[in-house]
């Protein structure tokens, strides 16, 4: 048993809108393991965006506690690195390498030559190395999200925070992006905490998941899902798992009712 | 097609199914062709803009020939021929490098006020709304309604001249800038705090690249603005300059009813204007929001 590298400890998290003050989290608790692909799961107003950003160092709790590595994180920084959902996370003005090597040249945790090598490897690992020298506006919504993981990856961070990285995808698209994840944990085990609304990927995707009810966001229950994944995607026991995590979130008095909300994908 | 609801649904028309090896891409022929020299000369936008002012020229100059009346309206021909003249006997030059270094003077004193009143107004919520009021009170007014008042300030010259450019280039500047950071996606902000930066770093490498096309808007209305304020300036009271700028030689000649020499005047200020936006701004753009995609 390994010790934890990232511990969330009764973490209740608040906004304010104009009108009202909103609590997004009550109370959470949760550990992620090194190595751990850890996914956060539940329906949309669960938080779970909200309990990232505060990872994150965007936000802090307003009760409870949020360590990694034994430190109290206090404020965004480069140990932790966000890879959001849309495409505008990348530098319009600044090239693929560019892009891929700014935070490491920023935060001067490399020597300028080691920083290039990296980044071309980290370039090179999602399989970009033909548009090194290409500006984001003129690459494909799943090339800009291999920059993202490249960028995200090259710096070395404790834990990769992974903000619904695939949800602005197709569904093509994203399902190959979620093979290449998976390929590039297996190369390189880094430890990842990924948040997402698909049962299906937080299945595929994950080998933790906590699943949170919504309105404020509670753990309903934490799974493990190391077994399952993208090969046995047709077996009895992923659609176990589907259906446990779905009555989970619903009860199982409306599983009939609804339609399975993977039937699209 | 037709839903006919009174009949039974017609059952799904089954049919055998296929697959298809893709065949090589080669030989499919040619993917992409180069465009033809005329295509490429009728898609050039020099040569679109060239045609367009030739044929300005051309209306002008028949405009003009039709109209018979040197005094009220001259022909290109003529304007040209005083242009060439003045411009031979270097007095439109002396006026126009007057003009351009009091406009110089004035514009960068207006972009380095707006870069350190924007920076100010970032940095906090209560200094977005002092420049955001600032700008709501200042950037309606006209500057050469100031310019009374910085004659009593500053007396007859070039110190009045600057002030009334800065004054017509620091709010239109601050306010395209400050609209640009206020745009900067939260993604891109929150990105750029991800990896520990902070304050002019912060604004230097994250907001000022992200805000570029903003801020380009906001210095290419300074500089059209700038210009015109000197050139109305110059018109009031140039006259007490040593020697007066371009908007000085349009007066004289008005004065002296000598119709060309004004349009030659007119014509020095729209060909700088020309020169400005399509060379300096066409060259900033083309390296910077055009390349990067920001703006088409």
């Amino acid at each position: 048993m390994t010790s934890a590298l990232l511990e969330v400890d009764g973490v209740t998290l608040q906004y304010k809108t104009p009108r009202h003050l909103v609590t997004a989290t009550y109370r959470v608790d949760f550990s992620v393991h090194q190595g751990d692909r850890y996914v956060i799961l539940g329906p949309s107003g669960c938080g779970k965006s909200t309990l990232l950003k505060s990872v994150g160092g965007f936000m802090p709790p307003v009760e409870g506690s949020i360590r990694i590595r034994g430190r109290e994180v206090a404020a965004p920084g480069p140990d932790r690195m966000m890879v959001f959902q849309e495409f505008e996370q990348l530098m319009p003005w600044k090239t693929v390498f560019q892009n891929v090597l700014f935070p490491m040249t920023v935060t001067r945790k490399f020597k300028r030559a080691d920083a290039v090598e990296r980044a071309n490897a980290a370039i090179d690992k999602v399989k970009l190395s033909g548009f090194r020298d290409i500006y984001p506006h003129m690459l494909s919504g799943g090339m800009k999200m291999r920059v993202a993981i490249a960028r995200a990856m090259a710096l070395e961070p404790d834990i990769l925070l992974m903000d619904e990285p695939f949800a602005a995808l197709d569904a093509l698209t994203r399902r190959t992006m979620q093979q290449e994840l998976l390929s590039l944990w297996e190369q390189l085990r880094f430890t990842v905490l990924f948040v997402t609304h698909s049962i299906e990927e937080a299945i595929i995707v994950g080998s933790r998941i906590l699943v949170l009810s919504p309105h404020p966001g509670r753990v309903r229950a934490e799974l493990d899902a190391g077994d399952l994944g993208l090969s046995n995607i047709d077996r009895p026991e992923f659609g176990a798992m589907s259906k446990r995590i779905h009555n989970l979130l619903f009860g199982a008095e409306e599983l009939r009712a609804a339609e399975p909300e993977e039937a699209r994908a | 097609m037709t839903i006919d609801l009174r009949h039974e649904p017609a059952p799904l028309a089954r049919r055998p199914e296929f697959e298809i090896e893709p065949t090589e891409a080669v030989t499919v022929g040619n993917v992409e062709r180069p465009l033809s020299v005329a295509e490429r000369i009728l898609n050039n936008e020099l040569v679109q803009r060239v045609a367009i002012l030739l044929a300005l020229i051309a209306i002008w100059e028949v405009y003009a020939r039709w109209l018979n009346n040197s005094l009220l309206f001259p022909t290109f021909t003529e304007t040209i021929a005083t242009f060439w003249r003045d411009l031979r006997n270097g007095e439109l030059v002396d006026r126009t490098v007057t003009s351009l270094r009091t406009l110089v003077i004035g514009y960068a004193f207006g972009l380095v006020l707006a870069a350190v009143m924007t920076t100010f107004a970032v940095a906090s919520g209560i200094g977005t709304r002092i420049l955001s009021t600032l700008t709501a009170m200042f950037n309606p007014l006209p500057a050469i309604a100031l310019l009374p008042l910085a004659l009593i300030w500053f007396g007859l010259g070039t110190p009045s001249l600057v002030f009334v450019i800065v004054h017509s280039v620091l709010w239109a500047v601050a306010l395209n800038t400050l609209s640009g950071f206020r745009s900067v996606p939260e993604t891109l902000r929150m990105s750029g705090r991800n990896v520990g930066l902070k304050g002019a770093r912060y604004v230097g490498l994250i907001l000022i690249p992200a805000a570029f096309p903003s801020i380009l808007a906001g210095l290419k209305i300074g500089w059209a603005f700038a210009w015109r304020t000197l050139v109305a300036a110059e018109l009031v009271f140039g006259v007490s300059a040593r020697s007066g700028g371009i908007g000085w030689y349009i007066f004289e000649a008005r004065n002296d009813l000598d119709t060309a020499t004004v349009f030659s005047g007119l014509l020095t200020v729209i060909l700088i204007g020309l020169v400005v936006e399509s060379v300096i701004f066409r060259f900033i753009e083309a390296r910077t929001v055009n390349l990067w995609g920001m703006q088409r």
